[in-house]
């Protein structure tokens, strides 16, 4: 195979160091984003090698918190993939109301918008009562955002259309009010969420689940931390649970492939076999 | 003619191209034969609402297999790859797609740029980079980083291009190993050698 570089070995001691440092464990995600995500970093912050990049890191927290913007991705929108949303409630959702209480865990949940979005969806199928939801991140910002609820209203339309797309019942407009410049979702859609910062590379199950949803998240892993993550999605979900994740994800390259069963191929969510 | 430019000598083929992009792909890859050597893969760039369905059009049409690329599939030889729509495609250096939602580069995702920076570095002089007609600048500053890695790079003739801009961008960056007609790329893709 090919030879690494130099900026690949500085890279491998730049994770190293972070780790050791902070405790983020960066040094299974997939190489050629990481690489991809440095080197913008270093363009803007006019920082000339990786090493110089990795002295500042290390020597001030400040600066790592502004790398973890460039390391994780936020990227998201409401009801983005509508179809995977319209599958849900079509197909999962009748299953979910066959129980008591669930446990439903937005693993990656960025800024919130996948976990209101299926906040919303819960309301409009008389579940989010009932429900206790878990919304994980690593980036503290993105939590932030996430436990505020708030977009800019430029993006109102977008996520109208996704909302239609994704058979909502009502308006999206009955779930926010618009304030300078944004738009301000329903609190009362996270009374029963709880925000967590959990790492899916390096923290353990917290809770019995039902449902986990998690896309666009396994992408910027290498294939071990996909491993180690399924691993945890298996051991986290309940009996028969489901685990949905991004339409161009698969678990089929993953050991625990032959745990889980199809339940909706083309959005790839997927559903815990009986224990053999 | 030397085959420095024979399809065999590379493990990768990579492909950009936007506007006017699909008739070309639509007229070329049905053309490969089926003991083509190399991998394929294809960025092209089209409005959000058109995409579905370019693999549909074009798999039946080829004798090559042709899919949209999966996040850490295995890179084959004689295999079409497609970028997914919505999603930037790269190269890992153990030769594995991955997929990424990271922000659009020269307002693409998937970008140009984004496969062939990461394709360079995987195959080194194992690549070889082709930009076809399109209208904006997306795949010239890629097409640099294969050169800069040992990589081959052709460019679609502009008089040729039925939207010219992005050739035309490209050979303003740097030199093209081939500033290739439409000719030169059935010969290619037929498995006559270039050059
Ligand atoms: C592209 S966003 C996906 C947002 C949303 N799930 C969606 O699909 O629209 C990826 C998120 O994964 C988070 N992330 C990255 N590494 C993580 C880790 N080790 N554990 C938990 N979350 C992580 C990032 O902080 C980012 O918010």
């Amino acid at each position: 195979m090919v030879e690494l570089e130099t900026i690949d070995i500085e890279i491998r001691l730049l994770l190293e160091g972070i780790f050791i440092r902070y405790g983020a464990d960066f040094r299974d995600y997939s190489p050629a984003s990481v690489r991809r995500r440095v080197v913008l970093a270093m363009e803007k912050g006019g920082i000339p090698s990786v090493s110089q990049l990795q002295e500042r890191v290390l020597a001030r927290p400040e600066a790592f918190d502004s790398l973890l913007q460039f390391l994780l991705v936020p990227t998201s929108e409401m009801f983005r993939d509508p179809s995977y949303f319209r599958t849900i409630r079509e197909t999962v959702v009748p299953l979910l109301k066959t129980y008591p209480s669930l446990k439903i865990w937005v693993a990656g949940c960025s800024n919130g918008e996948e976990l209101y979005s299926l906040a919303i969806l819960l309301r409009e199928e008389g579940l989010l009562e009932k429900t206790i939801l878990y919304a994980t991140d690593i980036n503290p910002k993105a939590l932030e955002r996430a436990k505020n609820g708030i977009y800019p209203i430029d993006l109102a339309p977008k996520f109208t259309d996704n909302y239609q797309k994704a058979g909502g019942r009502a308006a999206f407009s009955d779930y926010y009010r618009a304030g300078y410049g944004s738009i301000i979702l329903d609190a009362s859609l996270r009374t029963n969420v709880v925000f967590a910062d959990h790492s899916l590379a390096t923290d353990n199950v917290f809770a019995e689940i039902q449902f986990i949803s998690c896309r666009n998240v396994l992408i910027y892993f290498n294939r071990k931390l996909q491993d180690r993550s399924f691993r945890l999605f298996a051991d986290s979900l309940g009996f028969r649970g489901f685990l949905g994740i991004g339409s161009k994800e698969t678990l089929r390259f993953s050991n625990v492939y032959p745990e889980f069963e199809e339940f909706a191929a083309v959005e790839r969510i997927y559903r815990k076999r009986r224990a053999v | 003619m030397n085959a420095k430019f024979l399809a065999a000598r590379f493990d990768l083929i990579a492909i950009g191209c936007s506007a006017g992009g699909f008739d070309l792909l639509n007229d070329l890859l049905p053309r490969l034969p089926a003991d083509f050597p190399a991998a394929i893969a294809v960025v092209i760039h089209i409005a959000p609402a058109s995409r579905n369905g370019i693999v549909e059009v074009l798999a039946p049409k080829c004798r090559l297999p042709l899919k949209e690329a999966e996040d850490k599939e295995l890179v084959r030889p004689a295999t079409i790859y497609f970028a997914p729509p919505g999603y930037h495609l790269l190269v890992e250096p153990d030769r594995r797609f991955t997929l990424s939602v990271d922000e659009p580069v020269n307002y693409s995702r998937p970008s140009i740029d984004v496969l062939f920076e990461s394709a360079a570095i995987a195959y080194r002089e194992r690549l070889l980079g082709i930009l076809l007609s399109g209208a904006n600048s997306d795949g010239a500053a890629g097409l640099q980083s294969i050169r800069n890695l040992k990589g081959k790079i052709f460019v679609q003739d502009p008089k040729e291009a039925t939207h010219p801009e992005m050739p035309r961008a490209a050979l303003d960056l740097g030199p093209a190993d081939a500033v290739v007609s439409l000719e030169d790329l059935y010969r290619f893709v037929g498995g006559s050698a270039l050059g």
